[in-house]
């Protein structure tokens, strides 16, 4: 029951975060861009979610969370397209200047300079739990688990939907082949901010969502989103292939499950010993080492056996 | 239709390295007219088509299409009007979505605006695709949904001539859109390019390096050299021209220029 209880915990995180991988995925699979604005964007969602939702409704704060990564994404897009900033550069230009940004909207409350807020319970979770009047750890994991679930499955659908429609077709077809979409007439700058845009406000989504499960909103907590996106739609890719975008997005989703279960697994466990908390970012490189070898390996072992076969003759 | 008034392009401008890629060129074409051209390599005729495309602007001059003036329309603007298919085989398709796909994004360029948010891929345009791809007899009808990069070069190249002239365009420009096939694919993909080019009379312009191809092929012949247009023939005086004459031409201007090197090392 205490396991069970353990990881329920845990499960919540790991849809939530999967609107992160999301994000990951359509930048850097489907656009084919490396996009390193995600941990800006990731705080800029946290912080913009917790001023709303102290000064609005939580719901609300969601939707900005969601607006404020859009907003990042624009500015990546726009340095990269109009200004001809190089991808890498322009991402790592937002993320930085956000850095600063998120300090400051941080100290905008009457507490004064603080590096996190509270959502004084002023989160959807709780006013689910209000509605229904729920109390409890194990009810409130529960409660946490469908909330996510529906937003998630909600996110994932429209997603999935869109990348169906003629713009989403021709967003895909610029991550594809940018000189064949220029030639079909369609403006490769407006599909890559765009493109940027849906990415950026999908982890601002999940920034917003991450902290108010959490209850709070902390400078810190985006320290890591860009490696666990990566990690996620990595894992994903391993397990469920390389496939269009549909089942992408879906597996970027799973591969979030998946990488936050094995972490709750290794530090349950102890698999690094009494240390294991203290190694998840270790934990983290190490998987995504290891999901990304696999193919190295394999065709090692391939080649081996080809040489051993003509031995035998 | 198209006119082409005294562009010039010259590369790296203001260094050592600065080239004319292009000299004062000046060309009208009439309406439904193909027009080949040949010349020797780094003879500008990429260059003239990137002009005509807005691959990049040009340092002087004006071009016009259907009277409208697109010197310094951006390329995707123009791309409504003008289709061009280039050399390589990869570069006209999207290699990692399906046929369908690239097909239905193709479609979507006609002028006309469709919603942004309908469905991409319906019954109706499918199966209007899968007829029009049947008529070429590739093989490419029964495999809709088959990633683009698994095709072959000769049939990406099909798919890449439909997709230029699902929606008619205006103009069509071929850069030398056989030369990366083997001969018997390339025969069948220029039958095509002609069928389809006759059946909707379209204006045409084509780049090839084959001097007979460039004769029996359209209606009209130019031959560039050095950023200029050295020939242009049509009607009675290109049926009476032969390949002879044509590589006799060809060579004149290069022992002219050999010449002039001499003359220039001679003197030293």
């Amino acid at each position: 029951m205490i396991e069970l209880q353990y990881y329920l915990t845990n499960l919540p995180d790991c849809l939530i975060y999967g609107l992160l991988a999301m994000g990951i995925y359509i930048s850097l699979r489907i656009m084919n861009i490396p996009d390193l604005t995600t941990e800006g964007s990731f705080g800029f969602g946290v912080v913009v979610s917790a001023l709303t939702a102290l000064a609005g409704h939580p719901l609300l704060a969601l939707l900005a969370g969601f607006a404020a990564g859009a907003v990042a994404g624009l500015v990546t897009g726009l340095l990269q397209t109009k200004l001809e900033v190089h991808e890498v550069l322009a991402g790592i230009i937002t993320m930085s200047g956000l850095c600063s940004i998120n300090l400051v909207l941080y100290s905008l409350t009457e507490k004064g300079a603080t590096t996190n807020l509270s959502y004084d319970k002023k989160t959807v979770f709780e006013l689910v739990k209000s509605i229904w009047g729920i109390s409890g750890q194990f009810n409130t994991s529960i409660v946490k688990t469908i909330v996510s679930f529906i937003i998630v499955v909600l996110a994932l659908a429209i997603a999935i939907w869109f990348f169906k429609t003629q713009t989403g077709l021709r967003i895909r077809a610029t991550g594809d082949n940018p000189a064949m979409v220029e030639a079909s007439s369609i403006d490769v700058d407006k599909m890559k901010i765009l493109a940027l845009m849906l990415a950026n406000a999908l982890i601002g989504l999940s920034g917003a969502l991450a902290s108010q499960s959490l209850g709070y909103s902390d400078i810190n907590t985006t320290n890591g989103t860009l490696i666990y996106g990566l990690a996620a739609v990595i894992i994903g890719e391993a397990v469920f292939g390389k496939r269009g975008p549909t089942i992408g997005l879906i597996s970027a989703v799973m591969g979030s499950v998946i990488y936050k279960l094995i972490v709750a697994f290794v530090i349950r466990n102890n698999i690094f010993g009494d240390k294991s908390a203290n190694l998840m970012k270790f934990t983290c490189a190490l998987i995504v080492a290891i999901t990304l070898a696999i193919p190295a390996v394999k065709k090692y072992i391939a080649q081996q056996k080809l040489r051993k076969a003509d031995k035998g003759c | 239709m198209l006119e082409i008034r005294d562009i010039t392009k010259i590369f790296d401008k203001g260094t050592v390295n600065e080239q004319i890629a292009i000299k004062d060129i000046s060309l009208t074409l009439q309406d439904g007219e193909f027009v080949t051209i040949v010349g020797s390599n780094g003879a500008g005729k990429s260059t003239l088509f990137n002009a005509i495309c807005g691959g990049f602007l040009v340092d002087g001059g004006h071009i016009f299409l259907d009277g409208e003036n697109i010197t310094f329309q951006s390329a995707h603007e123009r791309a409504r009007k003008i289709g061009r298919v280039f050399q390589d085989p990869m570069r006209g398709t999207a290699p990692n979505m399906t046929i369908e796909e690239n097909l239905a994004l193709a479609y979507a360029r006609s002028g006309t605006r469709t919603n942004p948010f309908a469905r991409a891929i319906n019954k109706k345009n499918v199966d209007f695709f899968r007829e029009s791809l049947s008529r070429y007899h590739m093989g490419i009808e029964d495999r809709m949904k088959t990633k683009i990069g698994l095709l072959s070069g000769g049939q990406r190249q099909v798919v890449t001539l439909l997709m230029c002239t699902l929606s008619v365009p205006r103009l069509l420009l071929l850069d030398e859109h056989t030369a990366a096939l083997d001969p018997a694919t390339a025969e069948k993909v220029m039958e095509i390019t002609k069928s389809i080019v006759e059946e909707n009379k379209l204006t045409t312009m084509m780049i090839t390096h084959n001097l007979n191809q460039s004769l029996t092929t359209g209606s009209r012949t130019i031959m560039m050299d050095s950023g200029e247009i050295i020939l242009d023939i049509s009607g009675e005086e290109r049926e009476h021209m032969t390949m002879d004459q044509m590589i006799n031409m060809y060579s004149m201007k290069r022992q002219k220029d050999f010449d002039n090197d001499r003359i220039l090392l001679s003197s030293r």
